[in-house]
Parts: C-alpha cells; structure tokens; sequence
C-alpha cells in the first residue's frame, strides 16, 4: 500500500515569500539593475555564461539577482532556462586568430609577434584591499597607445614552424559529439570531452589542473599562450544561401603546451592542452587546458594512474548543476527511505546481540 | 558574367546583415527613426527567440567541437510589394530581429538599398570601427615594452 502524504504548502509559500524578501534586503538601499551586474561584476556573469552554458549577458545578470550571487544557483537557473528553447543550429567554427585581442600574454616567448599585452589583468596587483572603492570616486581613462597594430600571431604557429610541437588536434568521424543531444558515453572523443569540460565546474577543473602540477599525471605545462577577446558567430542561414555574422561574443582561449617525452605511440615533442570558455574567464580556461591535455592519456600511449587522466571520473563529475542537484537532494524528505532503514538496523542489531549471546553461551557448551 | 553579379548581390545582402546583426538594437533603432519610414509589412516568421551551438576549433585550428550555446533571435518579413527578408541576430531583441528583417526586405530594392547603406548601415559600421580602434588602442597602452638591464661592471 502506498500513502501519498502532503502537506508544507503554506510553509513552501511563505518561504519563498520570505526568499524574496531577503534577497531584496534593506529597502532603504537602491535594488541593483541588470546592467550594474553585467558591468560591474562582469566576471560573475562571464562564470555564469560559461558554465550555464548559455551567452547571454543579460540573462547570466538576471540569474545572479535572482540567485542572490549564490553563482551555481545562478548557473542552474540558467540551464533550466535553456532548456526552454529551441535550437536553431551549430554556428560555423569561431576563427580565434581572428579575435579582437583585448589581452594576450605568453609565458614560452618574451618577444613574439603582436607582443605581450596584459590587458584588464589582476596579475601584478599586490592584493591588497582597496578602502576607495567603498566610495564612489570617480575612475580614470585608460591610456591609450596608437599606431600599434601589429598582428597577434598565434604562439602555437611559432612552435610548429620547427615540428617541435603537435597538430592542433583531430578526430576520428565526420561527426561532432553534442552531449546536450546524445547521452555521454566512455571512452569519449577528445571534441566531446572539451565540450563537457568548457560547461564544467571551475572550482572542480581548477583543482584537478593543481593536482597535475603536483605530480598527479604530471605534463610540466608552460602557458603557451593565453587570448580574450571579441569572435564574430557566423551561422549558415539556409534561407539566405549563405552565412551571415550573427553578433559578437567574447572568449578566453588557453594553449597549454606541456613536454613528452615520447611514446609507443608519438615521438618526443610538445603536446597541447586547449581551453576555450565564454567571457573572460582566465583560471577556467587554463584549468580546462590542463585537464584535456591530462585526459588525452591514452591517445599519446601514457599510463593512466591518476584522477585527472581518468576520463569517466572527470567528465561525469565536472558538471556543477548535475553535483549539485545529487548532493542537495540529500536535504529533501527521506522519511520513508529512513525509516526502513532504521527497521533494517534495528533487525540487524537485534541479530547481532543474537549471535553475541550466542557466542558467548557457546564455551560453556563445548566444555 | 550572370554568376559574379549575383555573387556581388550575395555579398553586399551578407554584409548588410551581418554589420545591422552586430550593432546594438538602441543605436539601430535611432537611425531607423531618423530615416522617418514605416512601411507596412506581415510577419512570416517570428519574431522568435532560441539557440544556437557555438563551435570552437581544438587547439584554435583543429577539429571542431562545441562548447556551448548562445541565444538568438530572428524574424522573417514580407512587405505589400512581396519582397522577403530575413533577419537573425545574437541576443533575444525581438524588435531589433524584426527591424532587420524590413530593412532586408527594404534593400531588394536597388534606390532603398542605397539610402539604407549610407544612412543606417555606415554609421553603424563607422561606430564599430571607432569602437574596435578605441579597445585596440587601449589594450596597446599595456604592451610590456621589455628592456635589459646591465648589471655589475663587465
């Protein structure tokens, strides 16, 4: 027999009623708008865009509000919400080469072509908290610098003019993986691999990428170069007969370039790791880089012996909505699934105190 | 000699659309006012907004895969003189898709095209251009000019 039980809708309502309430907080401040999110805490939305898997400034600002800040929740908001749309197509391949270089600096090359431009970086701050952004000061102009239009040569050509350096990197098949529309399968390619790890968690991928530099699977990886900036998104529009740029969208693209010393399988050379991530999005492009070059382990003949070569531990746990939603659910009522679980416990302790009782009779017994 | 017209025609339609796609729907509609028509038309199609899947090349040039989604939004108009035009755009402005799609329409026209290119599509065009140099120019401003410094006396 089975008893729906119901109840807790007034307490649901009045808790979301409440929910609302905290996260609009003091009435006497101003409530933030979506445009002071997207431009001020850009990078959150630029999190939120890449892991929610979505573009879309404005939607990726609303998230956060909604969210109050708490970013996963923000990134589950926005899932959801795709989930609502329909798909219109697979855009045509963005030409990174192409980009509008807003920052691009290169740890193997001090004098490459286009130079080292660091562009709105934290590196080199002294991470030191700042008591004037408490007020509202007013922020100066950036420099500017003209005549300087150098081409921004990718630091990979660089490598490659020599042979020292691997292939930008090929599949086997026509077809591209889509794990939004196939269900993930292991062994998987390298091209749906990247595309789990570019929704993947940064926190996750991050710390996955330290393990490696700590000698989990090391690759010894330098930044072969690191790129934000503006793409064009072209999309064969079958109607018109040709393909038309749809907008802009800006992207974090990370070459690793690690050493390998070589196997059965592939000469000794420089092999890569590649990130590519909504937004400018620095660590999650690198850590993303780092754990598909470690995930490439048995298509360069490595031995896989640790965590982050080991494809169907990280592609199945990177996603934050999917961990999320199996580690929250542990929060929602077990009622029945506890209480034939302490039924259960309590037989098997009745058990035990059995056997004990007969253990102990049994000496005695043997005499 | 038929075929490199209308590969002609095909490139300026392609680059019409794409320069009014990646302008700002605000700065669009600003200079479609400033034109002061408003031409009946009938909506074919949308406006509707969805996504579309963003490819990426591994390791910038290589096999493509994708690496997530952006929405878009477009439309397809017809006006009373039967011309049809198509609009699609990054974002979810259903106005800005629709705009495009009539000024498309509008462009079949060789006079309109005209008035179209020189007063909403090189404006918008120009204030790209002007934007792209400002962003290139400050991200100059931060190229690390290196120099060597000599140390001790030899």
């Amino acid at each position: 027999m089975y008893v729906a039980v119901k109840g807790g809708e007034a307490a649901i309502r009045n808790a979301h009623r409440l929910l609302a309430d905290r996260r609009r907080g003091d009435r006497s401040l101003p409530s933030l708008t979506l445009a002071q999110i997207a431009e001020q805490l850009s990078l959150a939305c630029d999190r939120v865009m890449a892991e929610g898997s979505v573009y879309d400034r404005e939607l990726a600002a609303l998230a956060i509000k909604q969210a109050r800040g708490d970013l996963i929740e923000a990134i589950f908001l926005l899932r959801a919400y795709r989930t609502t749309l329909p798909r219109f197509g697979y855009s045509v391949p963005i030409d990174t080469a192409a980009m509008h270089v807003e920052r691009r600096v290169s740890a193997t090359y001090k004098d490459l072509p286009g130079g080292q431009m660091l562009g709105p970086t934290f590196d080199y701050t002294h991470r030191l908290l700042d008591p004037s952004l408490g007020r509202d000061g007013d922020v100066e102009e950036p420099e500017i610098r003209e005549g300087d239009d150098a081409k921004v040569m990718r630091v990979s050509d660089t490598l490659a003019q020599e042979g020292l350096i691997e292939d930008d990197g090929d599949v086997p098949g026509e077809e591209i993986g889509d794990i939004t529309r196939t269900p993930m399968e292991f062994p998987m390619e390298r091209d749906t691999r990247l595309q789990a790890l570019a929704r993947g968690d940064e926190g996750f991928l991050l710390a996955l990428g330290y393990s490696t530099q700590r000698g989990y699977a090391r690759t010894h990886p330098f930044v072969g170069e690191i790129r934000i900036g503006e793409v064009e998104v072209k999309l064969d529009v079958p109607e018109l007969g040709f393909a038309v740029t749809l907008g802009r969208i800006q992207v974090t693209e990370c070459q690793m370039v690690t050493q390998f010393a070589g196997s059965a399988k592939a000469p000794p050379q420089f092999t890569r790791g590649y990130g590519l991530v909504f937004g400018q999005s620095e660590r999650k492009a690198m850590a993303m880089s780092l754990c598909d070059r470690a995930l490439r382990a048995s298509e360069l003949g490595e031995d896989i012996v640790a965590p982050a070569q080991d494809q169907e531990f990280v592609i199945s746990h990177s996603d934050n909505v999917q961990a999320t939603g199996f580690v929250e659910h542990l929060k929602l009522p077990h009622y029945v699934d506890f209480l034939a679980e302490l039924d259960l416990v309590r037989r098997m302790r009745g058990e035990h105190a059995a056997r004990r009782d007969l253990q102990e009779s049994m000496p005695e017994a043997a005499e | 000699m038929m075929e490199s017209s209308e590969t002609k025609t095909g490139n300026a339609r392609q680059e019409r659309l794409s320069a009014l796609a990646s302008a700002s729907g605000a700065d669009l509609l600003d200079l479609w006012a400033r034109l002061g028509i408003d031409p009946a038309c009938e909506m074919v199609r949308g406006p509707e907004t969805g996504l579309v899947a963003l490819r990426g090349r591994m390791g910038g040039g290589g096999a493509p895969f994708n690496f997530g989604e952006a929405t878009v939004t477009r439309a397809t108009v017809r006006l009373e003189n039967g011309a049809v035009g198509h609009a699609i755009a990054l974002g979810r402005d259903r106005r800005k898709a629709k705009l495009i799609a009539i000024l498309d329409a509008l462009a079949q026209e060789p006079e309109m095209e005209v008035k179209i290119e020189t007063e909403i599509v090189a404006p918008l065009k120009a204030a790209m251009a002007a934007r792209d140099e400002k962003r290139r120019a400050e991200t100059a401003a931060t190229k690390v000019d290196f120099f060597t410094m000599v140390r001790g006396e030899d």
